[in-house]
């Protein structure tokens, strides 16, 4: 891969919020980060943290109302995301940036053919004749290791398993070979072995194709797996954002050391059993004063509650939005 | 269309009958139109007979050859109303559903104005305001009043806002499916998610109330028709057939027996079609 790292995606400060009867969500709260070309991002968080939302809002999928960017600029290869028009906006879904999403078996039209699916992206963006899209689709079922491409085209989703079914999504992500690929939790909805080939799967997509990802999902192992760089998002922030390595060995914010201290790992001795974090996440319907992790903290100061920290550079490329230095227990 | 499990093979029979039927009727419509129009006074009022299976009118046509002619005009009156109907329900409750905020409020306040109106009442008095403006039509080879033409965009421009609901349901529950946002993340435009994606998996539904939309449209027109606001003569219809026969119900019970009854054995039969199509449509009834 080259070494020439060229930022084509950036997120600057992102607030999206959702008015619902109940009151105001405050769902993406001021996220700013970039994605350089050829590399894969992997946004960790538990439920409802905000990771989805934010993903969706860059694509401007959040349905609008209930839904409302606030405020944030996106920048994609010069591009302001976030004004252009729907028009316009419609040409870059699926052709430069493609999304897929948690659960295969509701993300397939259930009446139309997988072919027809497949093909609908490569209608819509490309002057390609139906023939030339035919092959095309074939192509790609196969790259995505689907046997007997040619027959299945015509087969329609429910005749296909949830593995198959993601590969298919992926498949028709892939179709316009898009710069990006948004990936939300593609594993969570199948069994781990299924998981493993998908992830086996987006691996080479890396190594062959050199496309950028952003891979969400709650799954650490996953991360460690297959991303250069983890954002990790705690009630719609972000609270640390390092190198893979470097968030495994030297986590920085007590939300990661928390979850970190929760996963089982394969590389060390097990000397205690894993830790669970206490409490729940925060409620979103109020907005945020103070860390939202305070209540939860182990590390809690007098400060925390009354500041929200923001995300600044702790070490090298290593940013955390904590007051605490998490190694000496103290103000930082 | 995967197996059809046994309980299905009663609805599945049904849905034949009612297909067959429609068949038989539509196939022995194939008398000519100037026979049924023919009239012959001295064999006026003749009860059924070899000559006249169905016996004669008051001006001595063949009940026979009228209601078999009567009866293409009274389905095709209830094809094509239905037809306007499910056009018209299709794109507001599609338009409504998909786009919802304004655009739906303003769509289903109107669809409720139009629910509100007294359909009969609206029907009677635009036919009536109308249907003597128009001249006669020719379409394959029949001359048709120029008052079908006005029944049939009265009947189709009043009942469209059941079906207009209907599709705005179906599409507010399937716009919120997975595979749309899906579909929205590849960037296909608005309109090919409202008719490619969303309609295809709300037409059940949609067939249905348009079958039944035709069983409706054809006892309208024979309830207008029979209040001599419909269809015109010499067009027959069996609601005008019945029209003519109110004043004969007891001394020549031949003139309104046989279109009421037709009118009750199609009305019958289109419905066993809907509820067939509904059950074999429906995909909680789909073996996988």
């Amino acid at each position: 891969m080259s070494q020439e790292q060229h930022v084509f995606l950036e997120v600057k400060d992102l607030r999206t919020r959702f008015h619902t009867p109940e009151g105001t969500i405050y769902a993406v709260n001021g996220v700013s980060f970039s994605l350089n070309e050829g590399e894969t991002l992997a946004v960790v968080g538990e439920s409802g943290c905000g990771k989805s939302v934010t993903m969706m809002s860059i694509l401007r999928l959040i349905a609008m109302p209930p839904g409302k960017i606030v405020s944030g600029e996106v920048t994609y290869r010069d591009r302001k995301l976030l004004e252009l028009s729907e028009d316009a906006m419609e040409h870059i879904r699926g052709k430069e940036i493609a999304m897929i999403f948690q659960d295969p078996m509701t993300s397939l039209n259930p009446v139309l053919t997988i072919g027809r699916q497949l093909t609908e992206t490569l209608r819509t963006h490309t002057p390609m004749t139906p023939e030339q899209c035919r092959e095309r689709a074939i192509t790609l079922l196969d790259w995505v290791g689907i046997p007997d491409a040619t027959k299945r085209l015509y087969d329609y989703p429910h005749q296909f398993s949830g593995g198959m079914r993601q590969r298919v999504m992926i498949a028709m992500a892939l179709a316009c070979t898009p710069s990006l690929l948004i990936a939300d939790e593609p594993t969570t909805a199948l069994d781990v072995t299924i998981q493993a080939q998908i992830i086996e799967l987006a691996k080479r997509l890396k190594q062959d194709v050199g496309m950028a990802m952003i891979w969400i999902t709650h799954d650490l192992g996953v991360v460690a797996g297959m991303a250069d760089r983890v954002i990790v998002m705690y009630a719609g922030f972000i609270v640390e954002e390092a190198d893979v390595d470097d968030l495994y060995d030297n986590p920085l914010h007590p939300y990661t050391i928390a979850l970190l201290q929760a996963l089982p790992r394969a590389d060390r001795r097990r000397e205690k059993s894993l830790k669970s974090i206490q409490g729940a996440p925060p409620n979103l319907l109020a907005e945020p004063v103070g860390c939202p992790f305070a209540p939860r903290c182990e590390f809690v100061q007098d400060r925390c509650v009354r500041e929200n920290p923001l995300l600044q550079i702790v070490e090298g490329k290593h940013k955390a939005a904590c007051w605490v230095d998490v190694k000496t227990g103290g103000l930082r | 269309m995967a197996q059809i499990s046994p309980t299905q093979n009663g609805d599945l029979r049904r849905c034949c009958f009612g297909f067959a039927h429609l068949v038989f009727v539509r196939r022995r419509v194939l008398f000519t139109e100037k026979y049924s129009n023919f009239t012959n006074t001295k064999e006026r009022l003749q009860p059924p007979s070899a000559a006249h299976p169905f016996g004669t009118d008051t001006v001595g046509r063949d009940i026979l050859a009228r209601t078999i002619y009567g009866g293409q005009i009274s389905i095709a009156i209830g094809i094509t109303a239905a037809f306007v109907e499910v056009m018209i329900g299709i794109l507001i409750g599609a338009l409504a559903g998909y786009f919802g905020g304004r655009i739906d409020s303003i769509l289903m306040r109107f669809t409720e104005a139009m629910l509100n109106m007294p359909q009969l009442l609206l029907l009677i008095v635009m036919s009536k305001f109308f249907s003597g403006q128009l001249p006669n039509i020719n379409i394959l080879g029949r001359t048709l009043s120029g008052s079908v033409v006005v029944i049939v965009f009265i009947i189709g421009l009043t009942s469209w806002p059941y079906l207009a609901r209907i599709v705005r349901a179906e599409f507010l529950s399937i716009k919120e499916r997975e595979f749309i946002l899906a579909a929205r993340a590849t960037g296909t435009p608005s309109w090919e998610i409202i008719f490619k994606h969303i309609l295809p998996n709300s037409i059940a539904p949609i067939v249905v109330s348009a079958t039944l939309g035709v069983a409706g449209a054809i006892s309208l027109e024979a309830y207008v028709s029979f209040l001599g606001m419909g269809v015109r003569a010499p067009t027959a219809t069996w609601g005008n057939m019945l029209e003519n026969a109110y004043r004969y119900i007891e001394s020549a019970y031949w003139l309104w027996l046989f279109p009421g009854l037709l009118i009750v054995l199609i009305t019958i039969s289109i419905n066993f079609l809907g509820d067939g199509l509904r059950d074999a449509l429906d995909p909680r009834s789909r073996t996988v």
